[in-house]
């Protein structure tokens, strides 16, 4: 075992540590100490990445003292490698996005709190990306539902409390459900950690024991995540809770909760189950058909929302439906797409909230249609780093969006007839309706302002941080698009070793 | 035919009542019974399942060592674990109902989503 080794350990120890300190530090250091700390995460995460690419295959990481089938694990690939590395990336430009609205949005006693409940989160996103053992990762599931919940209710104004609410109670849901199919399976096994697990799953089906309890661990472990992660019926939450807290929270919810659901829920198909039992009991059918609905009413809502954080909310449903669809493929081009996928929209859902946040700043604090006319002239940064991302989720070539429609598209080509029909005409219908909805947004942005309207001057106010960041996810979106290839080689080779 | 299994199927009775209670209630304490009886009656199905007729708690006493003479602690340390995520959960819960309720002076979700409705307008 060699010192790089622990890279992934620190990543999660180090925002766990900090949590604790930061909760007794005053407002300021609280957040330079934050930023430090992220900023560590994600130089490891990107030193973590670069030794990974010259190494063959994955690792486990023993914790504590005792072997295997008894003990606790870290395990660690390419493909765990390239999604700290992002998680990590989209918190730090986030958190750094937003800084001006946390101080306007949340008592700056209670500041120090929310870093708390970032770096928890930040500590829970890397555990589900590392961890080895299934109970861990119900912990860890259950650490990011409540920090979740806080990062809502810190802005105390308007709806959020509400919000806050709801969404507790469908993560309960969802969290009982995953809690009650890892008891299910923990009796079937005897173990928790996944490599382990998998040698019995795959001797219980080879034997044909206890097919009835398998599947419903399955459906009931996929339904919980699927609750979690806002997939198609059970995004009621969704809305409320990405349309009213601070623009931070709005786009680490989006873009990385969500995410770190479906990324555990990947894990669990390829190195808890196996792929081919989970094909075998027709749960992916069931996800891909609640994605495909997914897809287009998600979009169809987007299109009658006139609140442009309730649109960007409402497109998210869409595009989980994406993800979920390119799982439900069951192929491995589906799940590359999908794994692709997760990155492109984590990048570009990040950028749209802040984006918007800085355009309802320029428009006196409105998030409707009708006061963001011009906006896109009032803060000309912010314009052009939303219709960049508005561009992404189009599918406009050059751009991240793009590779995973086209990446979709492809895997659907291995996925038998009929799927392949429903996967063209869906991402087609859903394509048109985000282009209906996005691009009608971006001409709103950039249209004259009702006559008679005045807006504060705003030009130069929203600072450095928030230029910055959207600058760098600006160029992130790009890069994504433009070295996808590479990306994508990484993932499959990931995937290749995952199980 | 006999039935061995009593501890599991209530088990499975409760987690159906409390998801149903979570899912369907309207009245937020109401809510919080309900997650908490769901996640109890999983602890229950754990402990249950954990425990072996005849054999005792792990803790070595009177120099037996044989391992049929005990039960795997794994199962009851879960059921801790899980115990201890379920308190803060309920927690956080209770304390956002608590919140709540101070401001629209009712524990009712679809009330409070409509009086928030009308605050916005």
């Amino acid at each position: 075992m060699e010192l790089w080794q622990s890279i992934p350990f620190a990543c999660i120890l180090l925002p766990l540590g900090s949590a604790a300190m930061t909760s007794v530090l005053k407002g300021r250091w609280a957040r330079y100490w934050t930023f430090t700390v992220l900023t560590i995460v994600t130089a490891l995460s990107a030193i973590f990445v670069a030794l990974m690419a010259n190494f063959e295959g994955n690792y486990t990481y023993m914790m504590g003292h005792y072997p295997a089938p008894w003990g606790n694990e870290i395990r660690a690939g390419m493909l765990e490698a390239i999604t700290g590395l992002f998680f990590s990336v989209i918190m730090l430009l986030s958190l750094m996005g937003g800084l001006k609205k946390i101080d306007e949005h949340i008592l700056s006693d209670k500041q120090s709190l929310y870093y708390v409940m970032l770096l928890l989160l930040t500590a829970a996103l890397m555990a589900q990306t590392y961890t080895n053992d299934l109970f861990t990762a119900y912990v860890f599931l259950e650490i990011m539902t409540i920090a979740a919940c806080s990062l809502i209710t810190a802005r105390t104004k308007g709806r959020t409390l509400v919000a806050a609410t709801r969404y507790m109670i469908m993560n309960l849901l969802g969290s009982g459900l995953f809690l009650l199919g890892i008891t299910l399976l923990y009796d079937l096994t005897g173990h928790l950690l996944m490599s382990n697990i998998k040698e019995a799953v795959a001797a219980l089906a080879q034997s044909g024991q206890y097919q009835m309890p398998l599947t419903v661990v399955i459906a009931i472990m996929s339904i919980g995540l699927g609750i979690k992660s806002a997939l198609f019926p059970f995004h009621t939450w969704v809305p409320d809770a990405y349309g009213y807290s601070t623009p931070t929270s709005a786009a680490v919810l989006s873009s990385l909760v969500s995410k770190g659901y479906i990324f555990l829920l990947i894990k669990i198909f390829y190195r808890v189950i196996g792929l081919d039992v989970i094909a075998s009991t027709g749960i992916l059918d069931i996800l891909f058909g609640f994605a495909l609905v997914g897809m287009v009413m998600g979009s169809i809502s987007a299109i009658r929302q006139s609140d442009i954080r309730r649109m960007i909310a409402f497109s998210s449903v869409a595009q989980i439906g994406y993800i979920f669809m390119g799982m439900g493929l069951g192929n491995e081009q589906g799940m590359t797409a999908a794994v692709f996928h997760i990155f492109a929209h984590a990048v570009c859902k990040a950028m749209l909230f802040l984006a918007a946040g800085g355009l309802a700043d320029a428009s006196g604090n409105s998030k409707q249609f009708r006061d963001l006319r011009g906006s896109g002239f009032r803060s000309p940064i912010a314009g052009v780093a939303f219709t960049i991302g508005a561009l992404s989720m189009v599918g406009f070539p050059f751009l991240g969006g793009f590779t995973s429609k086209m990446n979709f598209a492809m895997a659907a080509m291995h996925g038998g007839d009929t799927r392949m029909m429903l996967v063209l005409l869906v991402l087609v219908i859903s394509t048109w309706l985000n282009t209906i909805y996005f691009l009608k947004t971006v001409i709103t942005l950039y249209r004259k302002p009702l006559p008679g309207a005045v807006y504060p001057v705003e030009k130069g106010r929203r600072g450095f941080c928030f230029n910055a960041s959207l600058v760098l996810f600006a160029a992130v979106n790009v890069a994504l698009g433009l070295f996808s290839q590479g990306i994508i080689e990484g993932i499959s080779r990931g995937l290749n070793t995952f199980g | 035919m006999s039935f061995h299994n009593y501890e599991e199927m209530a088990a499975m009775i409760l987690f159906g009542i409390g998801f149903t209670t979570l899912l369907l209630q309207k009245n937020l304490i109401k809510k919080i019974i309900g997650f908490s009886m769901m996640d109890s009656a999983i602890y229950l199905f754990l402990a249950a399942k954990g425990f072996i007729e005849g054999r005792t708690a792990p803790i070595v006493v009177d120099g037996v060592t044989s391992m049929e003479a005990y039960i795997n602690p794994i199962p009851a340390g879960l059921v801790l674990t899980g115990i201890v995520v379920s308190v803060s959960v309920t927690a956080l819960m209770l304390a956002l109902t608590v919140r709540l309720y101070r401001r629209y002076h009712t524990l009712d979700i679809d009330r409070i989503t409509a009086l928030v409705r009308r605050e916005e307008q």
